[in-house]
């Protein structure tokens, strides 16, 4: 779990913090990432990519939502659903 | 008619949390036409203020030019009230054919079709060319019609981080697999007032073989040496395939929008897109005033040059007052607040010391980036914009901000 919470929160640092607003950041596995901002739900289309790719998932659109994608818990909790269901 | 208790009382919630969380928009009822000083009733009810407008994208002064008053007028003696038809079916006069071309000529394009409104070409535009073979890859600061035609498309969407030309390039990289790549931004980004690098975006766009789209809604008319947009200020014109603008801002201010670019492209418009196939034309007094705006923006840079001059003057007295204010080369100057709360306080006391503003926070802007928009106009003054000065400096002196830095607003009232 740990390895898949670091993965996640990796991409999330690379892909949607810029560097000049790293330091105002504060990025663990609760941190609310859509409502609070850090993700935009219209951007979190490639974090559903990058997760399906990476653990050979496929996640309906249906189950992608906001509130699911909303912390790094959530979302690792919605990778083990569709791993067990693979 | 089944207007339930369980649908008034489920939207009724829904109203009221907007209410406590701050969100309820309000109207403020202007008694006067658009202009650079209006008369304002607001709170409603209360007798109308004589405020200067610094929130309006009526950037070039040309909403109630008389000039293009009386063409509006012209075209309605002579070409009627409205089409009472969309344009493929019996709504296209000889007038907006003439404005198609006129927007062509002045964008350095190969061909123009009207919509409604610039949303309605945003809306429409990607679903007509693009499919599921297609990839859309558009800037994450991008305006909301953008959003809206991207999610009515079946193409691909990714996003690239706000400007950042490694981070689209990646993108272009991953989706190389891809029939057609569109990169997607806005000329001038509306809360931020920045320009996109659009010389650095084409330069990608040669290298990767993708298209370029750019809604140039806030540059169109005045940005560039001539006005023409920002792909006239990088030196791009005729490299975009597509750009989507409005009339309804800088261009008049009245209402409709277009596609220009490829001829391919609008062609597949005009056979594809919904907005332009289900709504109706254009109506004929506000084609003809375009015409005449288009007229005077070709015979004369005047108003553009003395927009650039009073957006010059009003960042350079904010700054020296000691205000934060987003850089860049166009008319929108954010003053940044970061809180919410904030910006609705300085925007009120703002409102009573004669000046009309609106504070903006998320999700309009990103959290923690609260801000009042200023916009200017060829039609301010410098009097006008040194009262406005005055204004905002007795204003940010009441509340303490002059000369902190962004940390220390926020320190001083959080984000």
């Amino acid at each position: 779990m740990d390895d898949m919470k670091q993965m996640i929160l990796d991409y999330i640092r690379k892909e949607y913090i810029d560097e000049d607003e790293a330091d105002d950041v504060t990025l663990d596995e609760n941190t609310k990432l859509i409502s609070s901002g850090i993700v935009d739900s219209f951007s979190m289309v490639s974090l559903k990519r990058f997760l399906e790719k990476k653990y050979a998932i496929s996640i309906p659109d249906g189950e992608a939502t906001p509130q699911a994608f909303d912390s790094v818990m959530s979302i690792i909790g919605l990778v083990r659903r569709f791993r067990k269901e693979a | 008619m089944a207007w339930t208790e369980t649908a008034r009382s489920a939207l009724r919630g829904q109203l009221e949390s907007l209410r406590s969380q701050g969100l309820f928009k309000e109207e403020r009822f202007i008694h006067s036409p658009q202009a650079a000083g209006i008369s304002v009733e607001f709170p409603a009810g209360r007798a109308p203020k004589q405020v200067i407008n610094l929130c309006s994208n009526n950037y070039l002064g040309l909403s109630s030019h008389p000039d293009v008053i009386a063409a509006a007028h012209r075209g309605l003696d002579e070409r009627g009230y409205g089409m009472s038809s969309v344009r493929f079916i019996c709504g296209t006069q000889d007038i907006h054919r003439a404005l198609e071309k006129k927007l062509t000529e002045f964008l350095g394009t190969e061909d123009t079709i009207l919509f409604p409104s610039c949303m309605d070409a945003n809306g429409g535009v990607f679903e007509a060319i693009l499919g599921p073979e297609d990839v859309m890859i558009s800037d994450r600061l991008v305006h909301a019609s953008i959003v809206d035609g991207i999610r009515l498309c079946k193409a691909m969407h990714d996003t690239y981080k706000h400007a950042d030309m490694a981070h689209l390039e990646e993108k272009l990289e991953e989706h190389k697999d891809r029939r057609m790549r569109v990169i997607i931004t806005d000329g001038v980004f509306s809360m931020d007032g920045d320009l996109a690098p659009l010389d650095r975006i084409c330069a990608l766009a040669e290298k990767h073989g993708a298209l370029v789209f750019l809604d140039d809604s806030h540059a169109t008319g005045f940005i560039g040496k001539t006005g023409r947009g920002v792909h006239e200020h990088f030196g791009v014109m005729g490299k975009i395939d597509i750009i989507t603008t409005t009339l309804g801002k800088a261009l008049g201010g009245a209402s409709g929008g277009c596609v220009s670019g490829r001829r391919e492209i609008v062609e597949m418009c005009r056979q594809r897109a919904r907005p332009y196939l289900f709504s109706n034309a254009v109506p004929p007094p506000i084609a003809a005033g375009a015409l005449k705006v288009l007229e005077i923006l070709s015979s004369t840079t005047e108003r553009r040059d003395r927009l650039e001059a009073n957006a010059l003057f009003w960042r350079k007295g904010l700054k020296e007052a000691g205000f934060v204010i987003r850089d860049g080369d166009s008319p929108i100057v954010p003053v940044m607040l970061y809180n919410a709360l904030l910006s609705q306080d300085i925007a009120r006391d703002l409102f009573e010391e004669g000046i009309y503003v609106v504070g903006f926070f998320f999700p309009v802007v990103p959290a923690g980036a609260a801000r009042i928009r200023t916009q200017l106009s060829a039609d301010h003054d410098i009097p006008m914009l040194t009262r406005a000065l005055a204004a905002f400096v007795k204003v940010g002196q009441k509340h303490g901000i002059l000369g902190l830095d962004r940390k220390g607003i926020i320190e001083k009232y959080g984000n």
